[in-house]
């Protein structure tokens, strides 16, 4: 499908530029991952919505040139629900921050999986809230340092890929801004999947987690990403079990897809009245 | 469609259903709650049988941001509540006003605060429909007395909804909500129904989502189609570029606020009662205006010069209408089944406030025509 060669200035708005994100920030590896699979699958920019609600990773919305959807905390998937069941031929993506999908956004997060909506939803796990400034997240994990734990953390965190797969989503997948070509094959998958996609990737915050927590700047963070994580059923993980496995965890295709479902819906309904 | 199959016998509710059906609604979000439930109820049933979506939600929240998220895809859209979860839906709403977003949303009211009192009609929501999320915004609220006029309401909510790019919300009550009373469904034609305002800008050319027009109306373009625009609560520029340039934000404001406060004539629904002589003036609204007109056409067969001025645009408060009104009035009663929300903005408008006097009920009952003779005539001087 692929035209011609992959140049990010035919998916961006220039007036949105230069963004926000910090040196060393790892958003921009997910932007340019998601702007990378959008090219090498042939999509067209008019096809796509790209909804996001409120933090760091939620701006991505603005500086991609699909139709884009800026909202509320948390409820991003609320609104690309609404968006995509009213016209289903439209691809809905949902870029999200940790705090944005599964603390405040938690509630919609399993009931789209349930759903099995046809959404893909990116988490952006950078352990931390990033734009007011370094508190801790529900995916921060205990005995962690935030500037709302100070004594550390006592709350534990989700598993994502555990909480999708549990909550139904039909394709869950993780990955790193370490694994950039990684991220970008799974979200080809993730956007390609008919049905609820999760694919949680991995980003570093060294301004507040990683200054914090005393784990380095960008680049020792992204060794992080590339020492403490392994494919899938790795031999590794017998040896360090505490490994993050990355890959495809689910990839279910004998789940009703909602929208689909709705459309029987509309056929009943019509007979009916009929 | 023969006439005789064009009348019903129906609650309120399917009422709202109905008008919302003929204004063309395609796109419904909800979450069950008390005393606006069947309002999802119908349309579960209604919606896909004419190729529309209904969708129930995790909760409200939810709900108000699927029906912003389906209206840009280029759907009518609408949600229903009460109380509790109008006060989960605030903060969506806010996102309508600031994105321009034409939604309605129903609010069949109960008494509150908190869970209140679920199964009874209050009128308790009035200001929170104005001002129920952050910061300076307009708002346009309207409300119905009988099922011929909620039809009619909610019909014009959604025609004042594309038409200004705005949330519109219909403050229904649950006496109104669940009382069955007779519908005559109008002919398609019989109402006028307003469209969508799409853009002529055509493909490659630039469009710029939020330039109003000169007449102030905002052209749309759906999500899908060739225009790529970002929509965002922030304060934005005509492109919808977020901003904080101090002029951008101003005029910004201004400009939400403006659309609707100067029209507020354009806006202003209302009925109006043997208002010509009458000294004595009931101003009313929802279910409350029920006892109102019922008390004073018994107190008119006993000669008091008495009339009602029933309002169906709560919000933006027709004032000068109001003011001119009441301006022969000796008195100017304010019945409503709440501690006195309209009755402020009445003192507000005319011109003596001291002769503005509220006659309300907050137990969850209907205020009956005799409570407000009670009133009456203790204005009037007489023994109660």
């Amino acid at each position: 499908m692929t035209k011609e060669r992959f140049d990010f200035k035919d998916y961006i708005r220039p007036r949105f530029f230069p963004h926000m994100w910090c040196p060393g920030c790892g958003h921009g590896i997910v932007l340019s991952s998601l702007l990378r699979a959008v090219h090498e699958l042939g999509l067209e920019k008019n096809e796509i919505v790209i909804t996001s609600g409120i933090g760091c990773s939620s701006r991505i919305s603005g500086y991609v040139d699909f139709h884009s959807l800026h909202t509320i905390h948390g409820r991003a998937l609320a609104f690309a629900t609404g968006v995509k069941l009213s016209k289903p031929s439209l691809k809905a993506i949902v870029p999200m921050g940790d705090g944005d999908a599964l603390a405040i956004g938690g509630n919609h997060f399993i009931h789209a999986a349930r759903r099995n909506i046809d959404i893909t939803a990116i988490v952006m796990n950078n352990r931390i809230y990033g734009m007011t400034g370094g508190q801790f997240s529900p995916l921060s994990g205990s005995g962690k340092k935030a500037t709302t734990a100070p004594y550390l953390t006592i709350d534990r965190e989700f598993d994502v890929v555990d909480l999708a797969k549990s909550a139904g989503a039909t394709f869950v997948a993780r990955s790193t801004v370490f694994h950039a070509v990684e991220c970008k094959d799974l979200l080809k998958k993730a956007i390609t999947h008919k049905g609820f996609s999760v694919v949680e990737i991995l980003t570093q915050c060294p301004t507040y987690y990683g200054r914090k927590n005393k784990e380095g700047d960008a680049i020792q963070m992204m060794e992080g990403y590339k020492n403490n994580t392994v494919k899938i059923g790795s031999k590794k993980l017998e040896e360090n079990p505490n490994l993050i496995q990355r890959g495809i965890f689910v990839d279910k295709t004998d789940v009703p897809e909602y929208c689909e479902a709705y459309d029987r819906i509309i056929q009943t309904a019509m007979k009916g009245k009929a | 469609m023969n006439n005789r199959n064009n009348i019903t016998f129906v609650q309120g509710n399917e009422a709202c259903v109905e008008g919302a059906i003929y204004a063309g609604l395609d796109f419904f979000a909800g979450y069950p709650i008390t005393p606006s439930t069947e309002i999802a109820e119908h349309l579960a049933s209604r919606l896909p049988q004419k190729g529309g979506k209904f969708i129930q939600m995790e909760d409200e929240i939810a709900s108000m941001a699927a029906i912003i998220g389906a209206s840009l895809t280029g759907n009518k859209v609408m949600t229903a509540t009460s109380g509790p979860g109008f006060s989960l839906k605030q903060e969506a709403l806010g996102y309508a006003c600031m994105a321009e977003i034409p939604c309605v949303i129903a609010n069949v009211q109960r008494g509150g605060p908190s869970t209140g009192n679920p199964t009874h009609v209050s009128q308790g929501d009035v200001n929170q429909a104005r001002w129920g999320t952050h910061g300076d915004h307009a708002i346009i609220a309207l409300t119905a007395s009988n099922h011929q006029d909620v039809f009619n309401i909610t019909v014009q909510a959604f025609n004042l909804a594309e038409t200004y790019r705005t949330p519109v919300i219909l403050l229904l009550d649950e006496v109104i909500g669940h009382m069955r009373e007779k519908l005559v469904i109008p002919e398609p034609g019989d109402l006028p129904v307003v469209e969508r305002l799409r853009t002529s800008v055509k493909k490659g050319v630039d469009y710029h989502p939020y330039l109003p027009r000169e007449d102030g109306r905002l052209p749309m373009s759906d999500f899908g189609g060739e225009h790529r625009y970002n929509v965002t609560g922030l304060f934005h520029d005509m492109w919808g570029f977020p901003s904080n340039d101090p002029k951008v934000v101003s005029e910004l404001l201004r400009h939400l606020i403006d659309k609707i406060e100067t029209n507020v004539n354009e806006i202003a629904m209302y009925k109006e009662y043997w208002l010509d002589d009458a000294d004595y003036i009931l101003i009313s609204y929802g279910s409350s205006a029920r006892s109102a007109i019922h008390m004073a056409r018994n107190r008119r067969a006993r000669g008091v010069k008495i009339g009602v001025l029933e309002l169906q645009t709560l919000w933006p408060f027709p004032a000068e209408m109001v003011r001119e009104k009441c301006a022969g009035a000796k008195a100017v009663i304010v019945v409503e089944m709440n501690m006195g929300q309209v009755v402020t903005q009445v003192k507000n408008a005319v011109d003596n406030p001291h002769t503005v006097f509220l006659a309300n009920r907050v137990d969850g009952e209907l205020i009956s025509p005799s409570d407000i003779k009670t009133l009456l005539r203790m204005i009037q001087g007489k023994g109660v």
